[in-house]
């Protein structure tokens, strides 16, 4: 038996703006974490970060971050995560500010 | 003030137009982000958890009031209306878009501004006293040898791909407000039989590996600086640990090779180096004092300054506590506090940018400084002009009389904005200084410095707090130390841990519980925390913050 995966979603920084942004199922990248595609399998969360890298014109530093599923699509299981997700918290800057 | 020269002012603009064309070819894919990075951060842009960061450098501290109103402006049509003023002395916009960096870079340059090596393995941006120029003890004012030292290191062609950053600090005063013995060159002025020279310190570093720096020479004569500084530098660049970013820093070799060897070859190298400066330096050296030549000081009474401190009590207390003494008869040193209880330590928001500047103008001799500890500073200020000068503070949320109390917490970008980060600090430092403004007891609890970081890189100089917090990540959660004892002047000590840290739900608490047994335990109510401290040591305080573990012992 394989051990168990974490699920996973793909994660980087926009080229222009640096805002957070996640790969969705499509293959696009999209600012918001619910919309992320979750990846359960190993080789495939490798294909899609390669997939990721090599669009430099459009993201940078594109990783693979741990999730959990929750109500609404995925959500972050590290503290990191959540903020990146949100914003800072001192001022409601970010991604909070859009909600 | 210093002012550019035409050749500082070309380079400037042609490294601009440089960036701005790599840029562009970074935006149409005709460079890797590999290849990029290294561009973009010697230009002073990093890209951060939520957005790009530009730092830009202040050098010295010194700012004018015109490259004030112009970072006001940077902030509100670039950036989301506000600024970062750090414990480099710089200012970091936490919220601009690659696109724009450009043209950001060219409004700098037009108040004689830049961002560049305020990143990357060169010389950094080199800090000073940020009372300089201005303070009653000071010997000389360290920032003519600070801007030498910048034009010799801009760009110079040895020390571009150093082992690691390098980071420079002076002072003109025996006290040392600028932390010099936490730099990897530590330079104070000072006078020897009339003869200006320099005491060098070497070594000095926070981060992984905390060091105190030590003393090279005691002495070294004023001409002999460039060449000298030249030799360290170069000594390092060849013995420097290039195989271990973590052993990397000159705090490691002085450490590994032992001072004595390092002074030895350093006398060696200086022997050669010293042939090279044909005394140009020391000929520049003059034209930029003379650019930093003190304002002309007003003569007259202070009656007005009297009055108001009479009769207005909270003028009265923040004059106590944001005000140092001038160098100059009816002059005083103004701290503005960036520190208003449950705000971030070091934002200022463009209005308030623009409201210090004015007040710069009007009433200060058009200059301002930043603060290591994430202040602004009126370095030169006529008693009579306080009032006003408190009033118009007031007004728009920085008059806040805390510096160098509790509140007055030196706090990095931590997790709310910073890539390396394993925990936040932000938060941390607002809900101490909340808890502490509203028991109203921040005056009675008195000299105070706590200095938090939100990683081991120790950019809020969290291990020379008198109580140092390292926000760190144990197991998914955020978990803060705490240091003891540590030490930012010239008696500059680090901090001792106190024991396992505190989750952040208990931090507060834990800083309640030492300041409580400081009061307790000091002998009156002048004796200060650090001196508490070093006279009582750790237990007491270890044993109020642990006392399961006391518990048990006493039962063992
Ligand atoms: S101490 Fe760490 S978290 Fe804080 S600003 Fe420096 S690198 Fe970032």
């Amino acid at each position: 038996m394989p051990r168990d995966f974490t699920p996973k979603v793909v994660t980087a920084n926009a080229l222009l703006e640096g805002d957070v942004v996640y790969l969705d199922d499509n293959g696009n990248w999209t600012r918001d974490l619910a919309r992320a595609a979750v990846i359960t399998d190993e080789a495939d969360a490798q294909v899609r970060l390669l997939d990721a890298s090599s669009r430099p014109a459009e993201a940078v530093g594109a990783y693979l971050a741990d999730v959990k599923p929750g109500p609404n699509g995925p959500e972050p299981v590290h503290f990191r995560e959540e903020f990146r997700r949100t914003g800072p918290s001192n001022h409601c800057h970010g991604k909070q500010a859009d909600l | 003030m210093y002012s550019y020269s035409d050749f500082d002012a070309a380079f400037v603009a042609e490294r601009n137009r440089q960036f701005r064309a790599q840029v562009e070819r970074r935006i149409d894919g005709s460079l890797t982000e590999d290849e990029f990075k290294p561009l973009r951060l010697m230009n002073g842009l990093y890209l951060q958890l939520h957005a790009y960061m530009l730092r830009v450098a202040v050098p010295y501290g010194t700012l004018s009031a015109a490259q004030m109103r112009q970072l006001a402006y940077i902030a509100e049509r670039w950036d989301k209306g506000y600024g970062h003023f750090t414990t480099r002395q710089n200012i970091q916009f936490n919220w601009p878009q690659l696109r724009d960096v450009p043209d950001m870079l060219d409004a700098l340059a037009e108040v004689q501004m830049h961002a560049i090596q305020t990143s990357g393995n060169t010389i950094r941006n080199v800090t000073a006293d940020h009372f300089s120029g201005a303070a009653a003890d000071e010997v000389a004012d360290p920032r003519p040898v600070a801007e030498l030292i910048r034009q010799w290191s801009t760009d110079h062609p040895e020390f571009q791909f150093l082992p690691r950053k390098f980071k420079i600090a002076v002072t003109g005063s025996q006290a040392d407000r600028a932390v010099i013995r936490a730099h990897d060159i530590g330079l104070r002025v000072l006078e020897r039989n009339g003869e200006q020279g320099y005491e060098v310190i070497v070594g000095g570093g926070l981060g992984r590996t905390p060091m105190i720096g030590k003393t090279l020479t005691e002495f070294l004569p004023k001409a002999d600086l460039l060449p000298y500084l030249e030799a360290i530098v170069s000594v390092w660049n060849l013995l420097g640990r290039r195989d271990n970013k973590f052993k990397a820093r000159i705090k490691i070799t002085v450490h590994e090779n032992g001072i004595d060897e390092i002074r030895r070859l350093v006398d060696d190298r200086f022997a050669e180096t010293r042939t090279a400066f044909s005394g140009v330096d020391q000929e520049m050296l003059r034209a930029i004092e003379a650019q930093f030549a003190a304002p002309a000081f007003k003569q007259s009474g202070t009656e007005a300054y009297d009055t108001a401190y009479d009769a207005d009590p909270v003028f009265r207390s923040w004059a106590d506590t944001n005000l140092t003494a001038h160098r100059a008869d009816g002059y005083a040193i103004v701290q503005i506090s960036l520190k208003a209880h449950g705000a971030t330590p070091g934002d200022a928001s463009a209005e308030q940018m623009r409201v210090m500047a004015d007040l710069a103008e009007q009433y200060a001799h058009g200059e301002l400084r930043v603060s290591h500890e994430q202040n602004i500073v009126l370095p030169h200020v006529h008693k009579s002009d306080l009032p006003q000068i408190h009033a118009v503070l007031q007004q728009h949320g920085l008059a806040t009389a805390n510096i160098g109390l509790i509140s007055d917490i030196i706090a990095c970008p931590g997790m709310d904005y910073c890539a390396l980060a394993t925990a936040r600090s932000i938060p941390i430092a607002q809900q101490i200084a909340t808890r502490f403004d509203d028991l109203k007891r921040e005056h009675e609890i008195g000299d105070l410095k706590i200095k938090i970081s939100g990683c081991i890189n120790a950019c809020g100089h969290h291990h020379v707090g008198h109580i140092g917090i390292l926000g760190l990540d144990r197991a998914g959660v955020e978990n803060y130390q705490i240091t003891l004892g540590g030490d930012h002047t010239e008696n500059a000590a680090l901090g001792q841990r106190t024991g396992p840290g505190f989750p952040a739900e208990e931090i507060v608490g834990a800083v309640e519980t030492i300041v409580d047994t400081y009061l307790d335990i000091r002998t009156s109510a002048e004796e200060t925390f650090i001196e508490t401290f070093r006279r009582t040591g750790m237990a007491p305080f270890k044993a109020a913050l642990y006392p399961e573990k006391e518990e048990k012992r006493d039962a063992a």
